[in-house]
């Protein structure tokens, strides 16, 4: 197996991982200090894509287009949170899960009534449509390492406001006992709001640098749902350290699974069973995982409820 | 006076002249809701400015459509196409897009004396042995595309071929297809997951292969993304890309620049010069403002077809007789050129499109004809003579 190859998949797996755990940060401390399970995360990855694409075209400027998405994406994750979320807090798992269940179907239709149900296909700038061959022989895609780099900062930015910021010790307190946090005079209500719409823009984010990779279409953040749930739960609930770790890993795990396993089963079987069986083992390679990890770790990498 | 008013459908269903003792109904099932809307629309639309074209009347008879929305959903079509035969007591079950739901309706229909006219899915599983006399496709077979792209490349001493499809059937047989003709060497056979939206680990994989080109069946979206990030990735002038279903007038205004020069393999394209493609191409454009794609021409067809079989048989009380009328598929057909095979698929030509931007209006154009009277290889085990 060519290592230039590995390296150039390495590359792949750590973009998708990059974008997965921009859409599971938001998911894991939402679930970490609200206790709240939202369904409906994967809709602000389509509320941030939806609103990028219109205000690229609008302002006719890529960047101008994004840097006025995300502030128009928080204030959608405000809004969602004082006007829906705020009352289920006290309810139990099973409503939180039907109500922001029946908040995907709200947003799927809102888009529907407003874009239309057909796809939008968008395209890059000039300058971040090019290649660079940082490996030789092997140009690659401007913009997806600028996804890549993007990503990265985020967390770094993540890491800092949790770790060392009066908001993340906040945060990080919340998510071990928000009662007492509220018992010690913190507004507790404005925190909640706050995080999860800083949870929400870098949702929005993660579609916004989606859409001009793929399309931007009715309910395109749900596939990638699952995987943050898959992601949050690898990590630890409530835990970003574990959400980094996690994200990278299925990203890798999918990204090489998906095109080392059929050409590996080759060796094993016959080709045409291993066409049949190498994409759909692939695509249960992340669940393996998964399955593997709670065996030995029950409540994920990086645990942050020690309760 | 009230006909003039109402749109052509409903005048169609509410046109029942005390004179008339016999009136056609066809049932027409297509995807109208969802994504693939974009394709049961066109057909509809192609549908319905056929109407227009024959004043109305298939076969100079009042004429009923009913169309169906099948959400592209077996059980939803299977409901659709059984109220359709026992309620609304339809003569002809049409449209159909997908393969598996023309095979879920397939039995049905076809058991209650109906007849069923394909205007799009061409599975094998009833080309061969389970053919039947009541079942007509005036579309293709799934395998003769990728058939004509394999003589193609293989003519033109293109070696070392890296080829690509959807981990589902359809992908499976058009992969088949291209191999049952394709005498070169394959780089390397990939199969994708159904509904996949990034392929940049896939193009990754394909350009450490080192081909000497690719081809893939990617419908639909995944076509388009697939085509978007292949040109993101810098390839497109550095590997050929061949593509069967996947370059068409519904892809090309999403690609753009990213497809052209690519080439595609259709039995169909909207400059062919015969005078019925001409007056349904301008006719399209002039309703609709857009070019009609491969599955607009076939429902058009199917209007023709239908038209031709009706006034030949004199009508549609003798079953035989139409049956005669419809196998000689003598209509105006789009494709210049159209006969049927003994299993009732085409025996049509296959030509090699090539997308170009003409003054910004991206289309496809027809450069050659790769295989001309092709019928598909299914044809020999159906047990159907006549």
């Amino acid at each position: 197996m060519d290592p230039l190859l590995l390296l150039e998949q390495a590359f792949n797996g750590l973009q998708f991982g990059v974008m997965l755990f921009l859409i599971a940060a938001g998911l894991t401390l939402v679930f970490g200090i609200m206790d709240l399970v939202n369904l409906a995360h994967g809709s602000l990855v389509m509320i941030g894509a939806y609103l990028a694409t219109t205000l690229i075209a609008w302002t006719d400027s890529f960047i101008f287009g994004i840097a006025l998405a995300l502030p128009a994406t928080f204030a959608v994750g405000v809004l969602v949170e004082v006007v829906a979320l705020r009352t289920l807090y006290r309810r139990n798992h099973l409503d939180q899960v039907l109500a922001t269940f029946g908040l995907i179907l709200f947003f799927n239709e809102v888009v529907r009534i407003i874009w239309g149900a057909q796809s939008i296909y968008s395209g890059l700038p000039d300058y971040l449509s090019g290649q660079v061959e940082i490996i030789p022989g092997a140009p690659y895609p401007v913009f997806r390492l600028v996804i890549i780099a993007v990503g990265l900062i985020v967390a770094a930015l993540i890491y800092t406001i949790v770790a060392h910021t009066r908001l993340g010790m906040l945060i990080r307190a919340g998510a071990s006992n928000n009662e007492m946090v509220g018992a010690l005079g913190i507004n507790i209500k404005s925190l909640f709001t706050f995080v999860f719409a800083l949870g929400a823009v870098f949702a929005g984010l993660a579609g916004m640098m989606l859409g001009p990779l793929t399309s931007v279409e009715p309910g395109i953040g749900e596939p990638l749902l699952i995987l943050a749930f898959v992601v949050i739960i690898i990590g630890g609930i409530g835990s970003i350290r574990g959400a980094f770790i996690a994200a990278i890993l299925i990203g890798m795990a999918d990204t090489v699974g998906r095109v080392f396993l059929p050409v590996l089963l080759r060796i094993f079987v016959s080709d045409a069973a291993a066409d049949t069986a190498g994409p759909a083992l692939a695509s249960m390679l992340i669940y393996i995982l998964m399955a593997a990890i709670l065996v030995v770790r029950p409540r994920g990498l990086f645990p942050a409820r020690t309760g | 006076m009230s006909k003039r008013i109402l749109g052509m459908t409903i005048a169609l269903a509410m046109a029942t002249t005390p004179v008339a003792a016999e009136t056609v109904k066809v049932g027409f099932i297509t995807t109208l809701s969802g994504g693939a809307a974009i394709i049961g629309k066109p057909m509809k639309n192609a549908f319905e400015l056929g109407m227009e074209h024959v004043g109305g009347k298939l076969g100079g008879m009042d004429t009923e459509i009913i169309f169906g929305d099948d959400k592209r959903k077996p059980d939803v079509a299977k409901q659709l196409a059984n109220k359709m035969v026992k309620k609304d007591r339809v003569d002809f079950v049409t449209g159909i897009i997908w393969s598996n739901l023309l095979i879920a309706i397939h039995g049905p229909v076809t058991r209650s004396k109906t007849f069923l006219i394909s205007s799009n899915a061409g599975p094998s599983a009833v080309a061969g042995k389970k053919c039947s006399e009541d079942f007509f496709n005036v579309a293709f077979q799934n395998d003769m595309m990728p058939e004509g792209m394999g003589q193609h490349m293989s003519a033109k001493k293109i070696d070392n071929v890296y080829i690509m499809a959807p981990n589902y059937q359809a992908g499976k047989d058009m992969m088949k297809g291209f191999k049952r003709t394709f005498n070169g060497k394959i780089a390397g056979e990939v199969y994708t997951k159904l509904g996949q939206k990034d392929y940049q680990a896939e193009i990754s994989a394909l350009r450490a292969a080192k081909p000497t080109a690719v081809f893939v069946f990617l419908p639909g979206g995944m076509g388009i993304n697939f085509i978007k990030q292949y040109a993101q990735a810098g390839l497109s002038d550095k590997i050929p890309l061949y593509s069967a279903y996947t370059v068409d007038a519904i892809s090309l205004p999403a690609l753009k620049e990213a497809a052209v020069g690519t080439f595609g393999v259709q039995h169909w394209s909207p400059d062919l010069g015969n005078s019925v493609n001409r007056r349904f191409v301008e006719g399209y454009r002039k309703k609709y403002g857009k070019t009609p794609p491969f599955y607009a021409a076939q429902a058009y067809d199917t209007v023709m077809f239908l038209d031709n079989a009706i006034r030949k048989a004199g009508g549609i009380s003798d079953r035989a007789k139409l049956r005669a009328a419809m196998r000689a598929g003598d209509f105006p057909t789009t494709r210049g050129t159209f006969k049927f095979n003994n299993n009732h698929f085409p025996i049509q030509n296959i030509y090699l499109r090539e997308a170009v931007n003409d003054n910004g209006n991206y289309v496809t154009k027809t450069r050659r004809v790769i295989i001309s009277a092709h019928g598909d290889s299914y044809a020999k085990s159906c047990p159907m003579k006549w």
